[in-house]
C-alpha cells in the first residue's frame, strides 16, 4: 500500500481537529477536536511502524500510551469543563476571559464568588 | 520491497488501497461534520463514526490489536465520557446557532494553510514509499503484547501511575466541588450561590 | 651654592610657600604671615645674589630633561641674562612689598590665608617666566599667573563688580592665550624645539617659514597678557580687585608678561616687518587710548589702569622700534613707581573712605591726613610724567630716542613708518600722562571743601612699603648709563632732542590741566557730590570693598562720574563721553562676542528643548503606542492565541522548507 494514503489521510484528520479546536465554542466540543488530532496521530504511528517493521513495535507500543494518556486527558478535561461550568454556568471557551487585560468588563460579582473557590481549589 | 515497488502505481491500485482510500474519505467526512455541525450531540455521534472509521483503516494496516483497543476505549468509553459531559453542562439538544465562535474564518485560513503545507511535505516526501503489508504480521495481539511486556513494561507501569493519578484528580475535582456545592445548599438553601469562604476550612 | 642652584631656589621658595599657606591656612593661623612673607622675602634676596652673580656677563644657560615627550623635546631649562635678572629682582621687590603691604591692609580679611598663597604662587610662576628657556615652561607660568589673576581679581566675590571682572578678565587673557600656544607650536614646528636659545639661533641662522603668521600669533597672547589694545579691556575692570593685587599684578608683573615675552623673542618678531609695523599700530592706539579714557575716570584705581595699559603701550613701543634695552628699562621704572602708585592709591582710600576723584575733591586735608603717601605718591606722579630727575623720565626718554632713531629707517629691519608712529604718539601720550597725572594730583590732594574724615593712622607697614618703593621711583634714572651692560649694549641715555621735546610737552599738559582746573574748581562747591565711607576701625580693604560696591549706585557708573567740577570734562569735550566707558569697546565686544554667544546658546537650548527632545518623546511615545496596539490583541480568548500562534508557526515551517529546498530562496 502506498505510504501516502494514511499519511495524507491523518494529515488531513489533523487538520480538522486543528479547525475544531481554533473554532468550536463549546469546551466538550473542543476536547472532541483535540481527540481527533491525537488519533490522526496514532494513525501516523501505526502506519510508520508497519511500513519499516519495527523489531520493537515502538510505533504500536506508543500508540497504545498515547490511547492511555488520551483517556487520562479526556478525564481530568471533562472535569475542568464541569467545575468550570458549574462554576460560570456556561463551559463557552471563548466567554472565559479572565485573563484579558481590561478588569471592567467582567462582572465585578461573579469574580467575587469565584475567586474564594479558585483558591480553596488551590490550597486543596 | 524495491521490486514491489517498482510493480505499484497511483493508476493502478490495489483492493487494500481502494478500501483504505474510501474508508478513509467516510472517516474524513465524519469528521468534517463533527467539528462543523451546529448539533452538539450530533457531533459527538459524528465523532464515534471517525474513530470507528480510524479502526477500521488499523484493521486495513494489519495493526489489529491497536484497532480493538481503539474501539473499546475511544468509542466504547471517550465518547460515553463526552456524552455525559454534554449532558451535564446541559448542552442544548438541537441547532444551537452560536456553537462555533467568531474567529472561525481565521481558524479555517490557518488549518487550511497547516493542511495544504503538510500535504505538500508529506506527499513529497513519500511519493515513492510503499508499505508491504503481505509479510508477517505486524500488530497481532500476541506481537503487540510480546513487545509491549518484553521492551515497554518499565513505560508501561510509568503509565499505570499517570492513569492512577488522573483518576484520583478526576474524583478530586469533581467531588470536592459536589461537596461544597452540597454543604452551601444544606447551609443556605435560600442562596445556591452564598459566599463559600468557609468552606475549605470545612473541607479539611 | 652655584648661580644654577640659587636661580632654582627663586621661584621654588615662593611656590613652597603658596603649598604650605593652603595647607596650613585653616590649621595653623600663626604661620600664615611668616609663610606669606618669608619665602618671598628670601626669594628677592636671592634674585638680587642672582643679579649680582650675573652681572652683564654672558647668559646662563642650564637645561635637564626630565622625561623624552614626543618630537619636540621639553626641557627645564634655565636662561639667565641680564633682563630676565633685572626683572626678576624687580618681581622679587615688588612682591616682597605687597606681601608685606598686605599684612596690614587685609589684616582683618577671613580669606587672608589663601589670598596671600595665591599671590606667592602667582610671584612663583611670574619668577618662572622670567627665568626658564623654554617655551612650554614659560606657558605654564604664564597660564598659572593667569589663573591666580581670577582669583584674585574675584577676592572680594562678595561683589557683582569682582565676579564680573574676575571672569572678564579670565575670558579676554584666555582669549589671546589661544593663539599664543598655537604660535608657540608653529614657532616650534619651524625651529624644532621650545628652547627659546634655539629658538633664536635657528631663526637667525636660517630665518623662519611663516615669519608674519607666528608673530601675529604671539601678538595675540602678548596682547591679552599686557593689556595692548583691543583686549586691554579685562584691565581696567580688574581694577575690583585689592589693592596690592592690582599693584602686584596688574602693574608691575604679570602685565609685564607679555612685553617680557616679545623682548625675549624679539628677533622672531623683527623677522616680519609687517608684525613690527602691527606692533607699533597696536602700541600707538593703546597709548594714545588709554591716555584720553584716564583723563575722564572717576575711579583712581582706573585712572591708574589706564596709565598702565599706557606705559605697556610705550614698551611695545619701543618693541616695536626694535629696542628691547629701552622697552625693558621702562618696564622696571614702571614697575616700581606704578606698585608705589597703586599701594599710595590704597592709603589714599582708606583715608579718604572713597575711591572716587569726585569725592575727594570735595575734602580738604587729605594730604595732611597721610603725609607719606602724599610725597612718595608725588615723585611717583612726577616720574609717571617723566619730569626729570625721576626715574619714569629716563626710561620714557630712552623709549622716545629708539623711536626716533628708528625713524631714519637706519635701524636694520624696522620700517620707519613704525618709528613714527612711535614716536608721534609717544609724545602725544606724554602729553596726555602730565594731564592725567596733574589731574589726579590736583582732584586728591588739593580738594576743598569740608575736612576729610579721619579714619585713623596708616598701617606702620604700608607707609613704610611706600618709602620703600620711593627709592626706586626716585633715582632708578641715575642707572642708565650702567644699563646699557647688562642690556644688547644700546646706550639708554636721554639725547637732547627728545628730552627737551617730550619734558616741554609733558609741562604743558601739566599746566593747561592746571588751568583748566582753577577754572573748574570754582564750580565744585555748586555740586555736592560723594559718598564716604567712614569706619575708622576697619581694614583698609574692607573699606575698599565698600567703596568699590557702592560706586556704581552712587555715580550710576563704575567708571565715570558726572561731576562738572572735573577738569578731565572741560579738556576732553565732547569725548569725554566716549573716552569715561573706554570708547565703547565693551559694547563693541558685546556687539561681537557676547549676544552671537548667547544667541548660539539659545539656538543649541532650542535644538535640544525642540528637536533633540522630541526624538527621545517620540522614542518613548512609539513604544506606548505599540503597546496600546499590542494589548488591544490580548483578548483573553485562548483560541485566538493559538490560531495566532499556529500561524505564526507555520509560516515559519512554509519559510524553513522553501529555504530548505532552495526553491523560495
Amino acid at each position: 500500500m502506498h505510504l501516502a494514503y494514511p499519511a495524507v489521510l491523518s494529515v488531513l484528520l489533523f487538520c480538522t481537529g486543528l479547525y475544531g479546536v481554533l473554532a468550536r465554542r463549546n469546551a466538550i466540543l473542543v476536547l472532541m477536536s483535540v481527540e481527533l488530532m491525537l488519533n490522526a496521530v496514532n494513525l501516523n504511528l501505526v502506519a510508520f511502524d508497519v511500513w519499516l517493521r519495527d523489531t520493537l513495535h515502538a510505533g504500536q507500543a506508543l500508540t497504545l500510551f498515547t490511547i492511555t494518556v488520551a483517556a487520562a486527558e479526556i478525564g481530568i478535561g471533562l472535569a475542568i469543563v464541569l467545575l468550570v461550568y458549574r462554576n460560570r454556568g456556561s463551559s463557552d471557551i471563548d466567554r472565559l476571559r479572565d485573563l484579558a487585560e481590561q478588569a471592567g468588563e467582567a462582572d465585578p460579582a461573579d469574580r467575587d464568588a469565584q475567586q474564594p473557590d479558585t483558591k480553596a481549589e488551590a490550597t486543596a | 520491497m524495491t521490486l514491489a515497488a517498482a510493480s505499484h502505481g497511483f493508476l493502478s491500485p490495489t483492493g487494500v488501497e481502494i478500501a483504505f482510500l474510501l474508508v478513509g474519505i467516510v472517516t474524513l467526512g465524519a469528521a468534517v461534520v463533527t467539528v462543523t455541525t451546529k448539533q452538539l450531540v450530533h457531533s459527538a455521534l459524528w465523532l464515534v463514526v471517525a474513530l470507528g472509521g480510524i479502526a477500521v483503516e488499523y484493521l486495513l494496516l494489519t495493526a489489529e490489536f491497536i484497532a480493538w483497543v481503539q474501539v473499546l476505549i475511544y468509542v466504547g468509553s471517550v465518547v460515553v465520557l463526552l456524552l455525559f459531559g454534554l449532558m451535564l453542562t446541559k448542552a442544548p439538544i438541537g441547532r444551537s446557532p452560536d456553537a462555533d465562535s467568531g474567529n472561525r474564518w481565521a481558524a479555517l485560513v490557518v488549518a487550511a494553510g497547516s493542511a495544504a503545507a503538510l500535504v505538500w511535505v508529506v506527499v513529497d516526501a513519500f511519493r515513492a514509499t510503499w508499505i508491504d503489508l503481505d509479510g508477517p504480521v505486524q500488530g497481532s495481539t500476541q506481537e503487540s503484547g510480546r513487545s509491549l511486556f518484553q521492551y515497554w513494561v518499565l513505560p508501561f507501569e510509568a503509565l499505570s501511575v499517570l492513569l492512577l493519578a488522573a483518576l484520583v484528580g478526576a474524583i478530586v475535582l469533581s467531588r470536592k466541588h459536589g461537596a461544597a456545592a452540597a454543604e452551601r445548599g444544606a447551609v443556605a438553601p435560600s442562596t445556591p450561590t452564598g459566599p463559600a469562604a468557609h468552606a475549605p476550612g470545612e473541607d479539611r | 651654592m652655584t648661580l644654577t642652584t640659587t636661580a632654582v631656589l627663586v621661584p621654588l621658595l615662593p611656590f613652597l610657600g603658596a603649598a604650605a599657606g593652603l595647607l596650613l591656612g585653616r590649621s595653623a593661623p600663626g604661620f600664615v604671615r611668616p609663610l606669606a612673607v618669608l619665602p618671598t622675602l628670601a626669594a628677592a634676596a636671592l634674585a638680587i645674589v642672582v643679579a649680582v652673580e650675573q652681572g652683564g656677563g654672558p647668559a646662563t644657560d642650564v637645561a635637564t630633561r626630565l622625561t623624552p615627550t614626543g618630537s619636540i623635546p621639553i626641557d627645564l631649562a634655565l636662561h639667565i641674562d641680564g633682563f630676565a635678572a633685572l626683572i626678576a629682582v624687580v618681581v622679587g621687590v615688588v612682591a616682597t612689598c605687597v606681601q608685606i603691604y598686605s599684612t596690614g591692609y587685609l589684616r582683618d580679611d577671613p580669606r587672608y590665608p589663601s589670598y596671600a598663597a595665591l599671590v606667592s604662587l602667582f610671584t612663583s610662576a611670574m619668577l618662572l617666566v622670567v627665568y626658564t628657556g623654554d617655551l612650554m615652561v614659560l606657558l605654564v607660568g604664564w597660564e598659572i599667573m593667569g589663573i591666580c589673576s581670577y582669583f584674585l581679581v574675584g577676592h572680594y566675590w562678595e561683589t557683582e563688580a569682582a565676579r564680573a571682572a574676575s571672569l572678564k578678565a579670565f575670558l579676554v587673557t584666555k582669549l589671546g592665550d589661544v593663539p599664543f600656544l598655537f604660535g608657540i607650536f608653529a614657532l616650534a614646528a619651524d625651529t624644532g624645539t621650545f628652547r627659546i636659545t634655539g629658538i633664536l639661533g635657528s631663526v637667525a641662522r636660517d630665518g623662519l617659514d611663516h615669519p608674519t603668521l607666528i608673530a601675529l600669533l604671539l601678538l595675540a597672547g602678548v596682547a591679552g597678557k599686557s593689556a595692548q589694545f583691543p583686549l586691554h579691556t579685562w584691565l581696567p575692570d580688574a581694577m575690583a580687585g585689592p589693592t596690592p593685587v592690582s599693584a602686584l599684578i596688574h602693574a608691575a608683573t604679570m602685565v609685564a608678561a607679555g612685553v617680557y615675552v616679545v623682548a625675549r623673542l624679539l628677533p622672531v618678531f623683527a623677522a616680519s616687518a609687517a608684525a613690527m609695523v602691527v606692533l607699533a599700530v597696536m602700541a600707538a592706539i593703546t597709548m594714545v587710548g588709554s591716555g584720553l579714557a584716564a583723563l575722564a575716570q572717576d575711579d583712581i584705581k582706573r585712572v591708574l589702569a589706564y596709565s598702565t595699559v599706557g606705559q605697556l603701550g610705550y614698551m611695545t613701543g619701543a618693541l616695536a622700534v626694535g629696542d628691547r634695552g629701552a622697552a625693558v628699562f621702562h618696564l622696571l621704572s614702571h614697575g616700581a613707581f606704578k606698585a608705589l602708585l597703586f599701594l599710595g592709591a590704597g592709603v589714599i582710600i582708606h583715608a579718604a573712605g572713597t575711591n572716587s576723584l569726585a569725592a575727594m575733591s570735595r575734602m580738604s586735608g587729605l594730604a595732611r591726613r597721610v603725609p607719606d603717601a602724599f610725597w612718595t605718591m608725588t615723585v611717583a606722579l612726577l616720574a609717571l610724567a617723566a619730569i626729570p630727575p625721576f626715574a619714569g623720565f629716563f626710561s620714557k626718554e630712552a623709549v622716545l630716542g629708539a623711536a626716533e632713531h628708528a625713524t631714519t629707517g637706519a635701524e636694520h629691519g624696522i620700517p620707519g613708518a613704525a618709528g613714527w608712529t612711535v614716536l608721534i604718539s609717544g609724545l602725544l601720550t606724554a602729553l596726555l600722562t602730565a594731564g592725567y597725572a596733574t589731574r589726579l594730583w590736583l582732584l586728591v590732594f588739593q580738594g576743598k571743601g569740608t575736612e576729610a574724615p579721619d579714619h585713623g593712622p596708616q598701617p606702620f607697614v604700608m607707609n613704610a612699603m611706600l618709602w620703600v618703593l620711593f627709592i626706586p621711583s626716585a633715582t632708578l634714572g641715575l642707572a642708565a648709563p650702567f644699563l646699557p651692560d647688562w642690556f644688547d649694549g644700546r646706550s639708554l641715555n636721554p639725547t637732547l632732542t627728545t628730552s627737551v621735546l617730550g619734558t616741554g610737552i609733558a609741562l604743558v599738559g601739566g599746566l593747561v590741566t592746571y588751568a583748566t582746573w582753577r577754572h573748574t574748581t570754582a564750580l565744585a562747591a555748586r555740586t555736592p557730590i560723594g559718598a564716604v565711607v567712614v569706619a575708622p576701625d576697619a581694614a583698609p580693604g574692607l573699606s575698599e570693598e565698600t567703596a568699590i560696591a557702592t560706586h556704581a549706585p552712587v555715580y550710576g557708573n563704575i567708571a565715570g562720574a558726572a561731576d562738572p567740577a572735573d577738569p578731565g570734562r572741560l579738556l576732553l569735550g565732547p569725548l569725554h563721553r566716549h573716552a569715561a566707558v573706554g570708547f565703547h569697546l565693551d559694547a563693541v565686544y558685546t556687539v561681537l562676542f557676547v549676544r552671537p554667544t548667547r544667541a548660539a546658546a539659545r539656538l543649541v537650548a532650542f535644538l535640544d528643548r525642540e528637536v533633540v527632545d522630541t526624538y527621545v518623546r517620540g522614542a518613548g511615545t512609539a513604544p506606548r503606542w505599540l503597546g496600546a496596539a499590542v494589548r488591544r490583541a490580548q483578548t483573553g480568548n485562548v483560541q485566538t492565541y493559538l490560531g495566532a500562534l499556529l500561524a505564526g508557526s507555520l509560516v515559519l515551517a512554509v519559510a524553513a522548507v522553501l529555504v530548505a529546498t532552495g526553491t523560495g530562496a
